[in-house]
Parts: structure tokens; C-alpha cells; sequence
């Protein structure tokens, strides 16, 4: 069994959007990183990227993973952020029919998983429909 | 570096192999490709797996494996790169002939994937995706396949019946593979009217949970007459390339850029063009695959891969016949042999040895192997001698 | 003198109405409907509990409070249907809206009133200077066992407060607590629902220390019902509230703007808090306005606010709390009891 130092790990990214700029080339990185795939920049500083975005793409899950069973059906897209940061995530509160690209988003804090019946419960972002 | 030549390829039926188990169904598909090359030993081998310690609690394969098919102590090395294991493993082994280092050498792929569950299936094929941001919140590898249907469909307007038409030529193709798990013909209303997975995406849309096995033997070019009586087949070119594994760090989403940069480097290396392949085996892992990587290898006008299977030009007999094997669709997809199984197809349409489904007068060859959503892209090139 | 700086509410859009119930229970839904004055209650999506809800309606909060979050000294969140038996529903909320880690945190629970007791400390800490801000939520998903009454009133919501030194939205101008040991209501530990003793829960329980906590601090500040353009009182049910004003001698007029529980349901610990945050939607500058919770076991904090100016600069940039309620999507009781977990699954 997984401690939940890896999920601890990520909270400035799960719970508050936290990102990163390259100093050098402007890059912007979700989550953080080391070096700069964009110029090999070294220097970064930290960004919170906005709480609202576009829909690039989307799908409903039918057959989810065994954590997920208990919410299938439901959506998932990949956004972009104003600012141009771009996620993958599940789409809440969200009428299927009403899916498309280019949907007005906004993120949401939500529980997105739970470790089994006795494990932690685990936070972190879900789009919603902005309107 | 020296020329590389595959002398021999194995695999047996594949499918829902209850009663054996990982090592047994390795040992029979490389049991096959030593006997098809006639070769007495092996100097070493390479075993693609992408997750045998989630689908059946075993690591340590390379030593395994050597030790059940009676080669200890060669040395013997699994290689992973999520479902272009096979592949990658195909490539260690052509490295490891043309540098000199030895002679023949087997190139191998396994997975057993149905000693665990459909749940257990889809949380190991998952951890192909990035784990922390696409996993996490709950995507499955058709729900990945699925965004990158939808961002396609949306860009160049390719449609759902295109999808289906993807697995029923693959289908069709696969009818006549006796090795395949589902050697049966499909059609388009069955697909579209199959249960739906990840929209717009049904079963019919998505290659299977598979147990299999391949294996080929890999040797100079110059020793395969001796070594061998079978014709050998020459690898004209061997390419790798990757991207990221999470789908929405792509600028963009519906290009395949590693597929793109492995093919470019494997025409490259072999001095040839798309107009030059004669057939080519891909990997529809899901039938947006096909249409996206035929596209990215250079078949198809960026955006128009869609038009492929509909029209009949990837059809056999078409003008660049796709998974003339059945392909991932038909045939199944036990990941990490996949790649493999690319290069068995392969190298039998090359010897003429393809049965019903040979494309005629074929002289030159292609495969293309990706983990997860083209995060990692094997191609290679192989020509008649 | 200790004020409301930023407030905000949140529910899940999800509702389920009182004839969806009854139909399963072979209940008779028109009288609960006119019995207990309730229509439907809002459902929590499996994705959403006490600390999302916290954090959203946080969110709002901090919208209008317009402060640096890592200025907030406190953060408590009042629930009785907090995620974790033990583990802090706060940090998380804490952490969410970047409030660590100079902060100090606790979860209440007191029934209904672990909410505006959260409202009651964080108060006290400002007051007494030991923080320049606090956070204080409500917040509930609360459950009431299959048929049983409470079953058509459990409801889940949150309202958050951001409590500062003025000038805020309102001033809070006197608080008061009633208390005894009444056991009305509860849950035991490792129970799936709580249990209650029926009409016990009224006169003696709900009824009692509400009039005697709205009767004590109006006491304190010499002040009378007609004093107040509105009041807000703990809503189990819709008739309830309607009732206890009625007998103080409050109008419909006061007690209506923060009347949600006909169309929300009972949020528990969120229930007079959104009642409070719905009333500023509508206050003026000026107004009065009487908060009286209560919670089962049993007891009712009360509190007296004089509404700023700065209200009117508020309110609308973030959203509404009847708009919130406004925004809906009816369920079925098969998917109330798969979000609620009410059907057991294989293991
Ligand atoms: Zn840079």
C-alpha cells in the first residue's frame, strides 16, 4: 500500500493551481519542473494560473477504473486555461448533451478519489460548466 | 554498423490463454522463431513487457525467461516502453546485432493480461498515461483515445462511421489470420452500435484484453545463409522517438508527433518514402489510432486520415494496404507483444508467406509500435533481400 | 468591534423533491409537504463533501472580503458530516486557499450549530485581537436514515465567513449563547445515521433555545423584534423557523429572504449561516439583522449584526445564494441513493 506522501506531494498543484514561468523563455508549466523543455532555462517563477478556461475536448467514461465506478458515467475534457496552460480532467455538474469544444469552464474544488474504504480522501480540481 | 537481417518469427494463436501462463507462452512463440530460423542457440535476447509485475506480480523477465527456454546464462534484458515494448525491444536487438556485439539474437514480446481483472486490466494499462495528471482524475486509455477523437473529428470534421470503418477493415483483414483472437468480420452498424465505452468511442472501437506472445531472430545479413535457409529479411531502417505521455501538453491534439518524427527517421534511414512502403502494420490500439498515425506516417494529408478505410486505399489491394494481420483490432493486443507481432506480419508478407491475406509483390514493409497515446513511437522498415 | 469582513455560500446543484421520497416509502407527500413546509432538498454529487463545499463557498467569501488569505488567523469549519473521523477538515480548506501555515485550525461539531459557533470564536479572536482574520464555515452533508423524517429534510450546503476588524459588511454588535443538555438528537460513534426522539425535538429541544437565546441578547442590547428588518433563525424544516418567529413576534417579511430550507432542505450546520448569507444579498446599509442557530444536544448561539455600507459593493461580485439555489437539476431517488450511498456494492 502507497503512503500519501505522493498525494501531500502535489497539493500546491491539485488544490491551488500552482505553477511556474520561465524566467528566460516565458514557458509555462503545469505542474512545476526542473529545466525548461521550451530553452533549457533553469529559473522559474511561480505562477497561479487562472480558475477559468475553454473545453479542447471531451469524452464521457462508460467503464471507468475500479476508484471511479461509483461516478461512471461521467465527463472528462482537456481545457486550456486562460493563460494557455492546458489540463486533462473531469467535467462536474455538466448535461452531456451539452458538451463541446470550446465550452466556457471553470474549476471547481472537488474530491476526485478515495483511497479504498479506510484511505485518504483525495482532493483536487474539476472543471464545471462557467455560465 | 553492420546490416541486420530476421531470420526467423514465431508466434501461436492468441486470445484468452487460460491454462498458460507468462513464461509458458513465451518459451512457445520463441520455441517457434528459433525452430523457423533453424538456428542451434542464441547469443542473447530481449523481451518486451510493458507491466508483467501488474498483470501477473513477476519483474525480472529478462533471466526468467532465459532460464524457462533453457538459454541461461546469455544475457537476457526486458525492455519497456508501454505498449511499444515489443518494438523497442525489436530495436535493442537490431543494436545489439549491427553493433557487433552478437551474432543472433532473439527479439521477443509477451503479455499475459487476463489474470486479472477488467478492472485490474485497465488500472495497469493505465499507468501508460501519466499517473499524477490524467490518471489521477480518473482517465482510461479509451477515454484518452476518446479526446483525441473528438479534438479530430471536431478539426477535420472526420466522422463516426470513419471510425467504425477503421475495425471493420481490420476486421475483415483478421478473418483471415488463423493466429488472430478474433478472426471474424464486423460491421459498421455493429460498431456503432456496440456498447459504448468512452464516447464516441464502443468495444468495437477498441482493441481487446489479449495473452500472447511473439518472437523473431535477428542476425547479420551476411551470416543469414549460413544460419538459415529461410529468406532473410532485411531491417532497411529502425527509428525511435518520443513525446509527452500526458495528451493535453501536445500543442496539438490530434497529431502525433513522435509517430511523425520515428516515421521520418525511419524513411530517412532506409532511403526511401511513403509512396515507397508496400504495406504497413500500425498500431489501432483504438480505430482513431490508425487514422491518426497513418496520417502522421506520412499515408495521409494531415487531417484526412479518416478517409483511409471508407474509401478502400488502406483496404488490401488498396493503395497502402493498414494491418493486412488484422491489426491490434482483429488480431488483440497483448501489449508488450505487439510490437513483435508487427514484425512476424511483417516478415511473412516479405517471404510470401502470408496465405489468404498476402499483399501481392510486396517488397518493402513497414511497422509502427506507440505507447499510450504516442508518448513513444518504434517504427521500422524491412525489405525483401 | 469584530465584524463580517467577506461571505459566501455553496450547495450542489443536485435536487431531490419531496414526492421522489415519499413515492418510494409509500409516504403521504402532501402532508409532509404542508406538515413540514418543505418542497425539495439539495443532494451532494459523490464528488462533493463538507470540504469541498467549505472551500467553494470560501471562495465567494474571500471574493468579497478582498483579502490576503495569509492573513487569516483562524480557520474553522462546524460540521457534522465531516469527511474524516479524525483528520482536520480545515487544513485541508486552509490549505486550498493558501492560509498556511501561520493559522490556527479546528473542526467543530455541535449538531446544527458547529457552524456559528465556528462564527462565535472566530469572533471572540478578533475581538480579543489575537487574529487579524478568521475563517468560519457551516457546512454540511447530512444524512437521514431511508424513511425516516429526516430523510426529507437532510441537505447539504456551506456558507463561509471571513471575520475581521471593521469596516466589513456588517457589524457584529452583540453575541450570546443558550445551552443546556438536551438530548434531542445524535449520532454514535461508528453510526451511519443519527437517531432522534421525535417531537421531543420541538418544545423542549428547538423551540426553547431558540426563544431563549433570541430572548436573551435582545435583552442585552435592548432591542425588539420590530427593531430588525431581518431575522434568521436555524431551519430544520420549512415550518419550523416560521413558527419560533411567529411566537417571538417577528413577521414573515423579516424571517422570509433567509428562508431557504423549503427549497434547500435542512444544511445542518450550513443552515443559518446560508440563511445569513441570503439575507445580506438583500440588506441595506443600516439594516438590523438577528441570527439565532441552534443545535440538537442542545444549544443556540445569537447573534446581532448592523449591516455597512459596504454591502452594496459586495454583493454582487460573487454569486448569490439564491442564485445558487436557483441553478438545479432534479434526480431520482436511484441516483440519491447511489450519491448517498445508500446501495451496497460488491466488494
Ligand atoms: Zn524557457
Amino acid at each position: 500500500m502507497s503512503t500519501s506522501a505522493k498525494y501531500w506531494r502535489g497539493i500546491p498543484q491539485r488544490y491551488r493551481l500552482e505553477a511556474e514561468k520561465c524566467t528566460d523563455c516565458g514557458a509555462q508549466f503545469f505542474p512545476p519542473r526542473v529545466v525548461c523543455s521550451g530553452c533549457g532555462g533553469r529559473e522559474f517563477e511561480e505562477i497561479k494560473l487562472d480558475d477559468r478556461g475553454k473545453l479542447l475536448t471531451y469524452t464521457v467514461i462508460r467503464v471507468g477504473p475500479s476508484e471511479f465506478c461509483e461516478q461512471t458515467p461521467y465527463a472528462m475534457g482537456i481545457v486550456e486555461l486562460e493563460g494557455g496552460v492546458r489540463m486533462t480532467g473531469q467535467i462536474a455538474d455538466v448535461d452531456f448533451d451539452d458538451l463541446e469544444v470550446g465550452l466556457p469552464i471553470k474549476i471547481e474544488f472537488r474530491k476526485i478519489r478515495e483511497e479504498g474504504e479506510a484511505g485518504i480522501l483525495c482532493y483536487g480540481y474539476k472543471f464545471v460548466p462557467d455560465k | 554498423m553492420r546490416d541486420v537481417a530476421v531470420i526467423g518469427v514465431g508466434m501461436q494463436k492468441w486470445g484468452e490463454l487460460w491454462e498458460k501462463s507468462l513464461r509458458d507462452i513465451f518459451t512457445e512463440s520463441a520455441m517457434l522463431a528459433i525452430d523457423d530460423a533453424g538456428v542451434d542457440h542464441i547469443d542473447s535476447m530481449y523481451v518486451g513487457c510493458m507491466t508483467s509485475g501488474l498483470f501477473v506480480g513477476q519483474e525480472h523477465l529478462g533471466s526468467l525467461l532465459a532460464d524457462y527456454l533453457g538459454v541461461a546464462p546469455i544475457p537476457a534484458l526486458r525492455v519497456e516502453s508501454a505498449c511499444a515494448s515489443g518494438g523497442a525491444a525489436f530495436r535493442q536487438a537490431y543494436f545489439d546485432v549491427a553493433s557487433g556485439a552478437n551474432d543472433i539474437v532473439l527479439a521477443s514480446g509477451v503479455e499475459k493480461m487476463t489474470d486479472v481483472d477488467g478492472a485490474g486490466a485497465t488500472y495497469a494499462l493505465s499507468t501508460a498515461a501519466d499517473a499524477e495528471y490524467e490518471v489521477y482524475h480518473g482517465i482510461t486509455f479509451p477515454g484518452l483515445y476518446a479526446l483525441l477523437a473528438v479534438a479530430h473529428m471536431h478539426a477535420y470534421g472526420t466522422t463516426r462511421e470513419q471510425l467504425a470503418e477503421v475495425s471493420v477493415k481490420n476486421h475483415k483483414n483478421g478473418a483471415k489470420n488463423p493466429l488472430a483472437q478474433y478472426p471474424f468480420e464486423v460491421t459498421v452498424d455493429q460498431v456503432l452500435n456496440s456498447v459504448m465505452i468512452a464516447d464516441p468511442l464502443t468495444i468495437l472501437d477498441c482493441s481487446p484484453i489479449t495473452d500472447g506472445a511473439a518472437g523473431a531472430i535477428l542476425c547479420p545479413l551476411d551470416m543469414a545463409k549460413d544460419l538459415s535457409h529461410k529468406a532473410p529479411v532485411k531491417i532497411l531502417s529502425s527509428a525511435h522517438a518520443t513525446d509527452s505521455i500526458a495528451l493535453h501538453s501536445r500543442q496539438d491534439l490530434t497529431w502525433l508527433s513522435a509517430v511523425a518524427k520515428a516515421g521520418e527517421v525511419a524513411y530517412k534511414g532506409a532511403g526511401l518514402t511513403p509512396a515507397d512502403i508496400d504495406f504497413v502494420e500500425v498500431h489501432d490500439c483504438f480505430t482513431i489510432a490508425e487514422i491518426a498515425v497513418i496520417e502522421a506516417l506520412g499515408f495521409f494529408e494531415k487531417g484526412k486520415g479518416g478517409t483511409g478505410a471508407p474509401s478502400g486505399e488502406t483496404a488490401m489491394g488498396g493503395r497502402i494496404p493498414v494491418n493486412p494481420s488484422g491489426g491490434l483490432k482483429s488480431k488483440g493486443h497483448p501489449v508488450g507483444a505487439t510490437g513483435i507481432a508487427q514484425i512476424v506480419e511483417t516478415v511473412k508478407q516479405l517471404r510470401g508467406d502470408a496465405g489468404e491475406r498476402q499483399v501481392e509483390g510486396a517488397k518493402v514493409g513497414m511497422t509502427q509500435n506507440m505507447g499510450g497515446t504516442g508518448g513513444s513511437c518504434v517504427a521500422h522498415i524491412l525489405g525483401k533481400v | 468591534m469584530a465584524g463580517i469582513i467577506g461571505y459566501g455560500a455553496y450547495m450542489p446543484r443536485n435536487r431531490i423533491k419531496v414526492e421522489e421520497i415519499a413515492k418510494v416509502w409509500g409516504a403521504d407527500a402532501p402532508s409532509y409537504k404542508r406538515g413540514l413546509m418543505l418542497q425539495e432538498k439539495s443532494v451532494p454529487s459523490p464528488d462533493q463533501d463538507v470540504i469541498t463545499m467549505s472551500v467553494e463557498a470560501t471562495k465567494h467569501a474571500l471574493t468579497r472580503a478582498e483579502i490576503d488569505p495569509s492573513k487569516i488567523g483562524a480557520v474553522y469549519v462546524g460540521s457534522e458530516s465531516h469527511p474524516y473521523a479524525v483528520k482536520p477538515s480545515g487544513t485541508v480548506l486552509a490549505e486550498a486557499i493558501g492560509a498556511t501555515p501561520e493559522v490556527h485550525c479546528a473542526d467543530f461539531e455541535f449538531a446544527c450549530k458547529a457552524g456559528s459557533e465556528a462564527m462565535f470564536v472566530c469572533m471572540g479572536l478578533v475581538d480579543s485581537e489575537k487574529i487579524e482574520y478568521g475563517l468560519a464555515v457551516g457546512a454540511d452533508t447530512s444524512q437521514g436514515a431511508p424513511s425516516d423524517a429526516l430523510e426529507y429534510s437532510a441537505a447539504a450546503g456551506a456558507a463561509s465567513f471571513v471575520i475581521g476588524r471593521d469596516p466589513g459588511v456588517a457589524k457584529v454588535i452583540e453575541t450570546y449563547s443558550f445551552m443546556t443538555d438536551t438530548p434531542d438528537f445524535w449520532r454514535r460513534s461508528y453510526m451511519h445515521y443519527p437517531r432522534h426522539a421525535g417531537r421531543f425535538t420541538g418544545e423542549p429541544a428547538y423551540f426553547k433555545h431558540i426563544m431563549g437565546c433570541a430572548k436573551g441578547i435582545m435583552a442585552k442590547v435592548k432591542m425588539e423584534p420590530k427593531d430588525f428588518a431581518y431575522v434568521v433563525f436555524h431551519q430544520p424544516n420549512g415550518k419550523f423557523p416560521q413558527r419560533v418567529g411567529k411566537m417571538l413576534g417577528f413577521t414573515k417579511e423579516q424571517i422570509d429572504p433567509g428562508w431557504l430550507s423549503p427549497t434547500l432542505g435542512n444544511t445542518y450546520s450550513g443552515s443559518s449561516p446560508m440563511g445569513l448569507t441570503a439575507t445580506l444579498d438583500v440588506a441595506k446599509p443600516g439594516d438590523m439583522v438577528l441570527m439565532v442557530s441552534y443545535g440538537s444536544g442542545a444549544g443556540s448561539d445569537g447573534f446581532v449584526f448592523e449591516v455597512t455600507d459596504r454591502i452594496d459593493e459586495v454583493r454582487n461580485v460573487a454569486p448569490g445564494t439564491r442564485e445558487l439555489l436557483d441553478k438545479k437539476t432534479y434526480i431520482e431517488y436511484g441516483t440519491y441513493a447511489k450519491y448517498r450511498r445508500k446501495i451496497r456494492m460488491g466488494e
